[in-house]
């Protein structure tokens, strides 16, 4: 299968030092760009404007029951959304599409043209093979990625979306108008700092699969590892970055295993061998068992990421923290940040800053406290 | 075609847009001694610009208004010919890197403050009211620094000593891993302030590394905490001096009572070798 596939170049590794920001309202109230576009502008310094992206979620109330792709077709290729037109047609019903609007006077270079579809899935019985509607999407969104040249699909969820590309932040919001066109009770953001891997509007954050969604600081340095476990599972790199492979080791794990974040982050930042040494015995024999049990998905190197999905955001940092992360709350919204002036920047009056031990994640989740669980070890 | 967009892509998010000091002239009031300096939407090097043109023209109080997340506050100002030290008030949030390099000059901070206090400091004080993130006192070599609450991941780490000129790094709340790691020499204090009674402390590997220093713990570590290369001393006369000056000193910057402080027991850290990791290539 793999032999059909076009050549691309497929990369080893990357590496940044960027700005993550994510704010969700508790009570899933939505609310529109400010906060996050001011964050990431509050954070310049910590990117250098060759990649900027966006992911939202309650984004498309009115059509909340149909996946809505985002699909990025490169210029000089535009014969590929011909194919991707076709392909959705014999796959999906698509209720509706249209090019995502942009402003044309934004200060971006190169945008492809982004369009977006929403679809539900159209099995055939004679295929026969009885795929959840979630499976059918993930194997069409890796078809496009791995298949059609030219086109990749920056998200794939329902009443969610990515938006992303070479810039600093603020031009990609200003490029796609998310301050005055839309809210969303979740919004994460990601200021680029490349090093490894080239900038490209394909390769900028947020990462998607379905309605997770990773923005990530740092080098995942297990990658070729992780990589490989994956496709294991039939998920397919592709993006030229790091972040994708943490991005379908959620779907994998959270999705179609069903497994908490506060077990996922023992898998992804698990606690060294001489701390689960000393812990009480029940805890021990978890803590080894998911090690033995899920080493390929250990994932080394400096990390902070945000992930996202439907009711739910969190924070996490490698366990020995070499990438920086703070929590607020301010009423009935949670932050995340790399750093806390961005957070002050754009709510100046904080209940609460706090960072908890690398490792440890900061979960907020709709109509529950649960972020502050975090707080125990926290400084 | 990534390739060729990331070149034409890049740009300076440092120094783009720097407006000159005639510019900004505006934001900064000074009276006397004393200067005001409005850094609301400032970058960095606007601030510390702003901030050396009032020492030159003889502020010796600085106040910084709106700071918020602006990093390397308080470089840039080794000023030999002149005489006495400036104190700058930072409200509320700096960024990283506050008093990097310090020369001799005093920050006191009313709020948080974020990674890499006192970055290779060499001289003066930074005080503040509020915690700090990670690797505050990175390679710092001379000057106090006094945090309030607790810091982050990595305090202390490769802070240095060298005849008399020797640093101090005084925390009243506790700290995360790696606190004193690759320490090489120095003074540590930490207060645990904010511990409940019989709570350990939570750091992890404490001293690793450790090769030169000090570090006077107040509260509990189980030796799991601890790094190989430190051992757990009781205090000596000597000892009780120096943690009678810090914690003093400690004390007065925040209101606190340093006797009821000094009360309760405390332990010593130092390095059980000069060169830990001395063998470690050797065949």
């Amino acid at each position: 299968m793999r032999s059909q596939i076009s050549e691309r170049y497929l990369p080893e590794k990357d590496s940044q030092a960027c700005g993550l920001f994510g704010v969700m309202n508790t009570t899933g109230e939505r609310f529109g760009g400010e906060m996050a576009i001011n964050a990431m502008i509050n954070m310049k310094v910590r990117g250098n404007g060759l990649g900027g992206g966006f992911a939202i979620y309650g984004l498309y109330p009115e059509y909340k029951d149909y996946y809505a792709l985002h699909i990025m077709f490169e210029r000089h290729q535009l014969g590929a959304k011909e194919i991707v037109d076709e392909f959705l047609a014999d796959h999906f019903h698509v209720v509706y599409d249209e090019e995502i609007p942009t402003n044309k006077k934004a200060t971006v270079l190169n945008p492809p043209v982004v369009w977006r579809y929403f679809v539900s899935p159209r099995q055939y019985m004679e295929e026969g093979n009885n795929l959840s509607d979630d499976e059918f999407v993930v194997e069409k969104v890796m078809y496009i990625n791995t298949r059609i040249d030219g086109a990749y699909v920056f998200s794939s969820g329902k009443d969610m979306g990515v938006f992303k590309g070479v810039g600093f932040p603020e031009e990609i919001a200003d490029y796609f108008m998310l301050d005055r066109l839309y809210k969303g009770y979740i919004w994460t953001a990601h200021s680029r700092f490349p090093t490894n891997t080239p900038g490209w509007w394909g390769g900028a954050h947020p990462f998607s699969i379905l309605d997770w969604t990773v923005v990530h600081n740092g080098e995942i340095s297990s990658y070729g590892t992780n990589r490989r476990y994956l496709e294991m599972f039939g998920y397919y790199c592709t993006l030229y970055t790091d972040t994708e492979v943490m991005a379908y080791a959620v779907d994998l794990l959270m999705r179609r295993q069903g497994l908490p974040i506060e077990v996922v982050s023992r898998i992804f930042a698990a606690p060294m061998w001489d701390i689960i040494e000393h812990m009480e015995p029940e805890r021990r024999e978890l803590y080894k068992t998911l090690r033995m049990a899920y080493a390929p998905l250990l994932m080394n190197g400096p990390f902070t990421v945000i992930v996202a999905h439907h009711n739910e955001m969190f924070g996490l940092t490698d366990r020995i923290r070499l990438r920086p992360i703070t929590a607020a709350a301010a009423g009935d919204f949670v932050f995340l940040s790399s750093e806390e002036a961005s957070i002050r920047a754009v709510a100046p009056r904080l209940d609460l800053a706090w960072t908890p031990p690398g490792g440890e994640p900061v979960v907020a989740r709709l109509h529950t406290k649960d972020h502050l669980a975090s707080l125990a070890r926290a400084v | 075609m990534a390739v060729s967009c990331a070149r034409y892509g890049l740009r300076e998010m440092f120094l783009g847009g720097v407006r000159s000091l005639d510019e900004l002239r505006s934001r900064l009031s000074i009276d006397g001694q004393g200067a005001e300096i409005d850094a609301r939407d400032l970058v960095h090097k606007e601030i510390n610009d702003l901030i050396r043109e009032a020492a030159l023209s003889g502020a010796r109080k600085i106040t910084l208004l709106n700071v918020c997340g602006q990093r390397y506050i308080g470089t840039r100002l080794f000023l030999p010919h002149q005489d006495g030290k400036i104190e700058i008030h930072v409200y509320s949030t700096p960024g990283n890197d506050l008093g990097a390099f310090l020369a001799g000059h005093r920050i006191v901070v009313h709020g948080n403050a974020q990674d890499g206090v006192g970055n290779t400091m060499d001289d003066g004080e930074i005080v503040v009211h509020g915690r700090a993130g990670d690797i505050v006192a990175m390679a710092m070599r001379g000057g106090k620094i006094f945090i309030r609450d607790s810091v982050g991941y990595r305090a202390a780490i490769h802070m240095k000593e060298y005849t008399g000129k020797v640093p101090v790094l005084v925390i009243g709340g506790t700290a995360q891993d790696f606190f004193g790691e690759y320490m090489a020499g120095g003074i540590v204090i930490l207060l645990g302030l904010n511990l409940k009674p019989g709570e350990r402390h939570h750091a992890h590997y404490v001293g690793t590394g450790m090769h030169g220093g000090v570090i006077y713990l107040r509260g509990e570590v189980a030796p799991h905490q601890l790094g190989k290369e430190v051992g757990v001393l009781e205090l000596d006369e000597n000892d009780r001096q120096v943690l009678h000056q810090y914690v003093g000193e400690f004390a007065r910057h925040f209101n606190l009572n340093a006797e009821s402080i000094l009360d309760d027991r405390f332990v010593k850290l130092k390095p059980v070798s000069k060169r830990p990791y001395g063998r470690i290539y050797a065949y």
